[in-house]
């Protein structure tokens, strides 16, 4: 499994592969009766997004990281990914494998045509072309298509649909609308642990949604490292010389679009199996931008960054959103009134429903100051500190070969 | 026949819009060569000044009128706007009115003022780095000026009354010898266009009849030799991007009382009106104005419903069709030139 990587990838993999599967433990630091219990993000629902948002970061890195092609459409695949899954459950059975996988075929065909297409241009005109596709995809799904999508209602199971198998094999529940499952795991079954006034909750939903992620960053990882990759840095470094020694850039480029795009599939087959919904909002164009913010905000064509970048997003859009004029009254309590008021007033656009105005002003400042995104802010400071600490002695060499 | 006239028509007026703002981005384009996503934004913020002035002009303070009771039986509560108070009746009535035209006005130096400290305090910075990191800082960009028009205005859209005597509509087909009601147009409507087409030829004049515009022309296809002939040129830069900036403000601060303005509007006209651009050429000024009403229109004419009974749906992709078609058949589009976004 290991074979071809060096030890530093090997270490960065198991640190990855433990963190996820800690991550109920880790991500529970405060007491549950706390005031600071609103800054834990150690519940399923927040984890399962961290970790599908980082499968459709770590799949459009792959091609916007390595090739340099912005696609500004790749949430079209995630809309699609989740309407085959809901399908499935629909049609086949509540099983949660037939709809992962289908959603990640059917998003894998869609981004074949659409990069087929899309990737005889590049630059500004590629993006032109990803964004006018994946426009046209969320205009047809609330319009003529709603026999498929449900329009603005959204694809939602029901207790008559089919499901073939589950009838075929008496699972069928005939009482209540059932809920997807891993071979009779329900996903939202939690077992719940109270130790030292936290309580770590560990869900079915999250560890099958953290088993496909270590699976896709795996893969990354191999992808950055091999042969292939390599190619693929080629075309961002410098297409043409590619083609003047011979090679056809094209079949790499539409591989990497359509890896991708069964990135975002299964991204968007999990969001379907953790709530068996899917909506056309999904596909918009604002949900593209947010898997470029989440990429740029980690770190462009690292391994690592796009992780980074959707968890960080993901965290403080739901703990940001939280904060009310309420709770920042209480914060600056300890403050004389007026201060009090007036920090209240300059604090309250950034946080509740205004927390994109937080999230606009972070990405400009890291495209401005920090191109690398966080990885590359964590590398300074580490840099940094190891210049502190090191002094006198002999310099750290910097060798960070494009990966995290 | 009548049916396609009207469609046309109504074409026109999203048309202009589309052809007003990508003028203004490919002015940025062609000067600066920054792509830039806030453009949106601009128009976005225009269509915004148009309700600030009219919150402005409406200001009213509350006297309490002795001879009038109302329901209760207590004296009443008249509410009379400053203008009224300052000008008399008849001309606050009709500066109230009149918002909208006195907003364009106001628009001119807000949005000239906006567009310099953009340029200035950002997109300087980015002249060097690679077309993708402008795409994204102007992308921030219009993200936090969204968010901010959002917080001081809420997230519901606004309306903005256009002026009295242009509020109804008029009867175009008898002037065609069509039948009466055949075709029926709002005269606001017809005001943008005519509008539009004032300030497209006023921006095409400017630069094919003045000295600042020949030097701008000239920058745009040389810039290095104009440098070295001892021109300033990134300073006539800098006032194109106000320029832009303003001609994508008024062009929202008209278009208000025909939607009514909304935080998110400025991301819904960027992103069409970048096909626009694509469509009619990066680079090329007549391109992005012939592309924008064709587009217009197409999309009109799309919305009949023949058409649409023939291919469902075709109204809600069709620009996005042609868009595709025309950057693989003319990858350059309708008029553009070799060599532009090409590396």
């Amino acid at each position: 499994m290991f074979k071809g990587l060096d030890r530093n990838d090997i270490r960065l993999m198991l640190v990855v592969a433990l963190v996820t599967l800690a991550a109920p433990l880790i991500l529970n630091p405060f007491p549950a009766d706390s005031a600071w219990a609103q800054f834990n993000a150690g519940y399923p629902d927040l984890m399962q997004r961290f970790v599908i948002y980082g499968i459709f970061a770590i799949g459009f890195n792959i091609l916007f990281g390595l090739t340099g092609y912005l696609s500004f459409g790749h949430a079209a695949f995630l809309g699609v990914g989740s309407y085959a899954a809901v399908w499935m459950f629909k049609l086949l059975s509540m099983n949660v494998v037939p709809a992962v996988l289908a959603a990640m075929a059917i998003a894998g065909l869609f981004s074949l045509a659409i990069g087929w297409i899309s990737l005889r241009r590049t630059g500004i005109y590629f993006s032109i072309l990803t964004l006018a596709f994946a426009q046209m995809s969320y205009n047809l799904a609330y319009s003529v298509l709603t026999p498929i999508t449900n329009g603005e209602t959204g694809l939602q199971i029901s207790i008559n649909d089919p499901r073939v198998l589950d009838r075929a094999f008496g699972t069928a529940a005939s009482d209540s609308v059932p809920y997807p499952d891993f071979f009779g795991l329900q996903m939202n079954d939690t077992a719940s642990f109270e130790f030292f006034g936290r309580v770590f909750q560990f869900s079915v939903g999250y560890y099958f949604a953290a088993m496909l992620f270590l699976a896709a960053f795996y893969l990354a990882l191999r992808l950055f490292r091999s042969p292939f990759g390599l190619m693929l840095r080629g075309v961002k470094t410098n297409q043409s010389r590619l083609e003047y020694t011979g090679i056809n850039p094209r079949p790499y480029t539409l591989a990497a679009f359509v890896i991708s795009g069964v990135y975002a599939g299964l991204a968007g087959g999990l969001l379907a199996a953790m709530d068996p919904l899917a909506g056309a909002e999904r596909m918009q164009w604002t949900a593209s931008g947010e898997v470029v913010l989440m990429t740029i905000l980690g770190g462009v064509g690292t391994l690592l960054g796009p992780v980074l970048g959707a968890g960080f997003i993901k965290y403080f859009e739901n703990i940001l959103s939280k904060i009310n004029d309420q709770i920042l009254h209480q914060w600056f309590a300890f403050l004389p009134d007026g201060m009090e008021d007036f920090m209240v007033t300059l604090v309250s656009p950034f946080v509740g429903k205004g927390w994109h105005l937080t999230l606009g002003v972070l990405f400009m400042l890291v495209v401005i100051f920090l191109p690398g995104g966080l990885v590359e802010g964590f590398q300074r400071i580490g840099r940094l500190l190891a210049r502190l600490v090191g002094r006198g002695r002999k310099p750290v060499s910097d060798d960070d070969k494009g990966g995290a | 026949m009548d049916a396609i006239i009207l469609q046309i028509l109504n074409g026109l007026d999203k048309g202009s819009a589309y052809a007003l703002i990508a003028l203004g981005l490919t002015i940025i384009f062609g000067t600066l060569g920054v792509v830039n996503f806030a453009h949106g934004a601009l128009f976005m913020l225009g269509a915004f000044v148009a309700v600030t002035v009219r919150r402005i002009l409406t200001l009213s303070f509350e006297t309490i009128d002795p001879t009038r009771k109302d329901f209760l039986g207590n004296p009443l509560k008249v509410k009379t706007t400053y203008v009224e108070h300052w000008f008399g009746p008849d001309a606050g009535q009709w500066l109230i009115d009149w918002s909208v035209p006195i907003a364009v006005i106001a628009a001119i130096p807000v949005m000239a003022l906006v567009g310099l400290a953009m340029e200035r305090g950002l997109v300087r910075h980015f002249y060097k780095r690679s077309h993708a990191d402008q795409i994204l800082v102007t992308f921030g960009l219009a993200i936090v000026i969204q968010e901010i028009i959002k917080y001081f205005f809420g997230a519901n859209p606004i309306p903005v009354p256009a002026p009295e005597i242009f509020r109804g509509s008029f009867d175009f087909g008898v002037l065609l010898g069509f039948p009466e009601n055949a075709i029926i147009y709002p005269y606001w409507r017809l005001v943008y266009f005519a509008f539009a087409a004032l300030v497209i030829g006023g921006v095409f004049a400017f630069l094919q009849f003045t000295t600042f515009g020949m030097v701008v022309r000239a920058g745009m296809a040389d810039r290095e030799t104009v440098t070295i002939l001892g021109i300033d040129i990134d300073r006539r830069f800098s006032i194109m991007f106000a320029l832009a900036a303003i001609v994508a403000g008024i062009a929202g601060v008209m278009y208000a009382p025909i939607n009514s303005p909304n935080y998110h509007m400025g991301m819904d006209y960027l992103v069409l009106s970048f096909v626009v651009v694509v469509v009619g050429g990066m680079g090329s000024l007549p391109g992005a104005v012939l592309a924008g009403f064709l587009l217009g229109i197409l999309e009109s004419i799309a919305s009949m419903k023949a058409l649409i009974d023939l291919v469902p749906g075709i109204n809600q992709v069709i620009i996005y069709l042609v868009a595709i078609v025309i950057l693989l058949i003319r990858p350059r589009g309708l008029m553009g030139r070799k060599g532009v976004m090409e590396d």
